[in-house]
């Protein structure tokens, strides 16, 4: 058989179409539907039949109020802060549970070495470094995940997310970006690489491609745990109480209107254009299935995120380990590295340890916090860290910790570069390195410059 | 998607989400629906997988699908992207499109949201285009009750031509019955009788002189007149699928019906 009288055959076809289609080309597709849509009309009559009208509208009166002009925004900041707080609330007790479990357990394991006569070296990689790192990242990660996925998937559950999209879509628009980035955004709060796979929805290169840069700017499930112990931290005390609430509430909408800025900018310049319009549909409100709920948010996001925070906590917690005690010239490697980022470091109101802890932290951003928390006990001389008050006392008065330290740590995380996994997607989704690179390199250039500016501000002002 | 352990994180860069497609299914059916119409619980609720399903619009953004079994036959099941109609050319809307024309399910389940009918209907009737084997699925039909809405599933049945089958998916209501019909409409036990939706009088004359080439080219393999309307919409896309799709039949060597008229 050859390939010669099918593609004939084609080509003849489309000959012919060509010959017929000017006498119907004119509003064909305009044509087309409308009697599509008449005929849904009509059976539509036939089958549906509505007696009463139902007295009240909840899903009108509660869309009035969640949607509306001057009640919106407010009604969301509201609703956002409320699972913070419950986050914030909830996460402390069982956190610090976790951790004196988890330190027993390394207390015994350094003990059974000791009695097995295992070389020190090998102790410190799998119990310090290893095994340490792991329980860090459990005990930091856990509590506020298993409380915060369920309240957010509650949320979507009940239908609040594309409301949250409407509130939002103004903005974009007037950003010059498309109103469904305000979904893609959603689904960066979960998880960054997924709110990247999102864009696809968006149909506009352009737009899309702003949606792809700017996804970062909002923190993923890696990063909420960082911000929600660096804001407990810093109204240590009072943890859980609704100033800590009011930080990261404050973190998330200053990342939201940061997306805003970028994409505005962005439209203005590398990628020009107008928006193109879409309509979104409010879909009804719906009874959320609780029970179902708690059990798929525990098993398909918060184990699931744990179980690779924990794949990359184990080699990473191994690495520092290493690097904090392999020597040279009187200073670990870890030490060396620190030292020479610390003048960059200062000068973004953080430090060396911190810059490093974020390098290390590339492949997840689950493992920052863990990592710094390990070169701090590396270098210090505490040994015993088992709550947040001890927390408090390696960071403050260990590492003179201040108020702006934490605020430019959570503003370094909630803006830096994407995670590893996250830019690989975005290479795979844009197609092209010029634009994984500038989706690194617009955030950590941003996030330098706003901690930058937010250090010396203060400094500047006398507040630190 | 939402979020899941299989779309979040590296498991976004898996093309396919659930693979596995290395057993055969004795019959492949499609799920479409507009969006927001409980698609994806329709599909959980047939396949026992947990996809993530939320309440938003465009959650479905890759194709998903699962498998289950029944009266002792495989079905494998396919979650198409939610699309409100398959004339204006979106990337969700070509993925449904060309799967439902050049993958050639058994069966397609169109999913319609019972508490906005006529709307739904439009995708219906534009699926029924392509493929006349079809099964309705009436879902939220709880929903519709809480509003007072009264549907006559029996005479939506006669009015597409298809079986319709009435579903609350989120608590498994009448699942039984969708799974019956889509097993019968995929073995051919039932046959259907989709309506027609005819246009103006110079679009069909058009039609008439076209859709006889389609049939010699590809046979029967295909419903001519969809194509047939595709083309004189100057749908490139469409062209583009039929030429690979009729260069993949050479490569196989199948005798196609183009071969046997010419």
């Amino acid at each position: 058989m050859s390939r010669a009288p099918l593609a004939a055959g084609l080509e003849e076809l489309i000959r012919e179409v060509e010959r017929v289609r000017p006498i119907v080309a004119r509003d064909f597709n305009d044509q087309v539907v409308g009697h599509i849509y008449a005929r849904a009309e009509s059976i539509a009559r036939k089958v549906v039949s509505q007696k009463e009208r139902p007295k009240i509208d909840w899903d009108k009166r509660l869309d009035d109020i969640l949607t509306s002009r001057m009640f919106g925004f407010p009604s969301m900041i509201l609703l956002i802060s409320a699972v913070f707080w419950i986050t914030l609330a909830g996460a402390n007790y069982p956190s610090e549970l976790l951790a004196a479990l988890l330190f027993r357990g390394q207390e015994y394991l350094a003990d059974l070495c000791l009695r097995l006569n295992v070389p020190w070296w090998a102790k410190g990689f799998f119990v310090d470094g290893v095994y340490r790192c792991v329980t860090w990242v459990v005990s930091v990660m856990l509590p506020p995940m298993a409380i915060f996925f369920p309240c957010f998937t509650l949320l979507e559950d009940m239908g609040y997310l594309p409301r949250v999209a409407f509130n939002l879509d103004r903005l974009f628009k007037k950003a010059g970006a498309h109103g469904k980035q305000s979904l893609t955004m959603s689904m960066g709060f979960g998880c960054n690489a997924a709110g990247i796979i999102a864009c696809r929805i968006i149909e506009s290169p352009r737009e899309r491609l702003i949606a792809i840069l700017t996804n970062n700017f909002v923190p993923c499930n890696g990063r909420f745990p960082t911000l929600i112990v660096l804001a407990g931290l810093m109204v240590l005390g009072a943890s859980g109480s609704p100033a800590a609430t009011l930080v990261v509430a404050g973190m998330v909408i200053f990342g939201i209107g940061m997306t805003l800025a970028v994409s505005w900018v962005l439209s203005k310049t590398l990628l020009k254009g107008v928006p193109s319009s879409f309509t979104l549909e409010l879909p009804p409100y719906r009874r959320p299935q609780v029970g179902r709920i708690v059990i798929r948010s525990v098993f398909d996001r918060t184990l699931f995120v744990l179980g690779r925070a924990v794949c990359v906590a184990a080699p990473a917690g191994g690495l520092t380990w290493i690097l904090a005690n392999v020597y040279a010239g009187g200073l670990s490697l870890l030490g060396h590295a620190a030292a020479w980022l610390n003048p960059f470091g200062k000068l973004l109101g953080m430090d060396g340890f911190i810059l490093v802890a974020f390098l290390l932290g590339f492949p997840a951003n689950e493992i920052v916090l863990p990592i710094l928390i390990m070169s701090y006990l590396a270098t210090g001389s505490m040994t015993r860290l088992d709550s947040l008050e001890s927390l408090h006392m390696l960071f403050v008065v260990e590492h003179g910790w201040t108020w702006l330290t934490a605020v430019c740590m959570m503003l370094f995380s909630l803006l830096h570069y994407p995670c590893g996994t996250t830019l690989w997607t975005i290479r795979r989704e844009s197609g092209s390195v010029k634009w994984t690179a500038l989706s690194f390199l617009i955030p950590l250039g941003i996030a330098c410059f706003v901690c930058f500016l937010a250090a010396r501000s203060a400094v500047l002002l006398g507040l630190a | 998607m939402g979020l899941t352990y299989r779309s979040s994180g590296f498991g976004t860069n898996r093309t396919d989400f659930f693979r596995g497609s290395s057993t055969k299914a004795d019959f492949v059916v499609a799920l479409a629906g507009n969006p927001n119409t409980g698609k994806s619980t329709v599909f959980n609720a047939l396949t026992g997988l947990k996809q993530h399903t939320g309440n938003w619009p465009g959650k479905t953004v890759l194709r998903a699908e699962g498998r289950y079994i029944y009266r002792g036959m495989v079905f494998k099941l396919v979650d198409l992207p939610g699309t409100y109609s398959l004339l204006a050319g979106s990337v969700e809307e070509q993925v449904a499109k060309d799967f439902l024309c050049f993958g050639k399910p058994d069966a397609t389940v169109v999913v319609v949201d019972a508490t906005c009918l006529e709307r739904n209907l439009n995708l219906a009737l534009q699926v029924l285009e392509i493929t006349p084997r079809v099964v309705i699925c009436v879902n939220l039909v709880d929903e519709a009750r809480r509003k007072k809405i009264h549907l006559d599933i029996k005479s939506l049945a006669e009015e597409l031509g298809v079986p319709a089958v009435a579903t609350a998916a989120r608590d498994g209501h009448g699942l039984d019955r969708l799974v019956s019909a889509v097993a019968d409409v995929a073995s051919g036990r039932i046959r259907t009788s989709p309506c027609v939706v005819r246009y103006s009088g110079a679009i069909e004359e058009a039609v008439l002189k076209i859709e006889p080439r389609i049939r010699e080219l590809v046979g029967s393999e295909f419903s001519s007149r969809w194509l047939a309307l595709r083309l004189l919409d100057g749908d490139r896309a469409v062209i583009s699928a039929v030429n690979r799709w009729l260069a993949r039949e050479e490569k196989a060597g199948r005798v196609t019906g183009g071969e046997i008229l010419a």
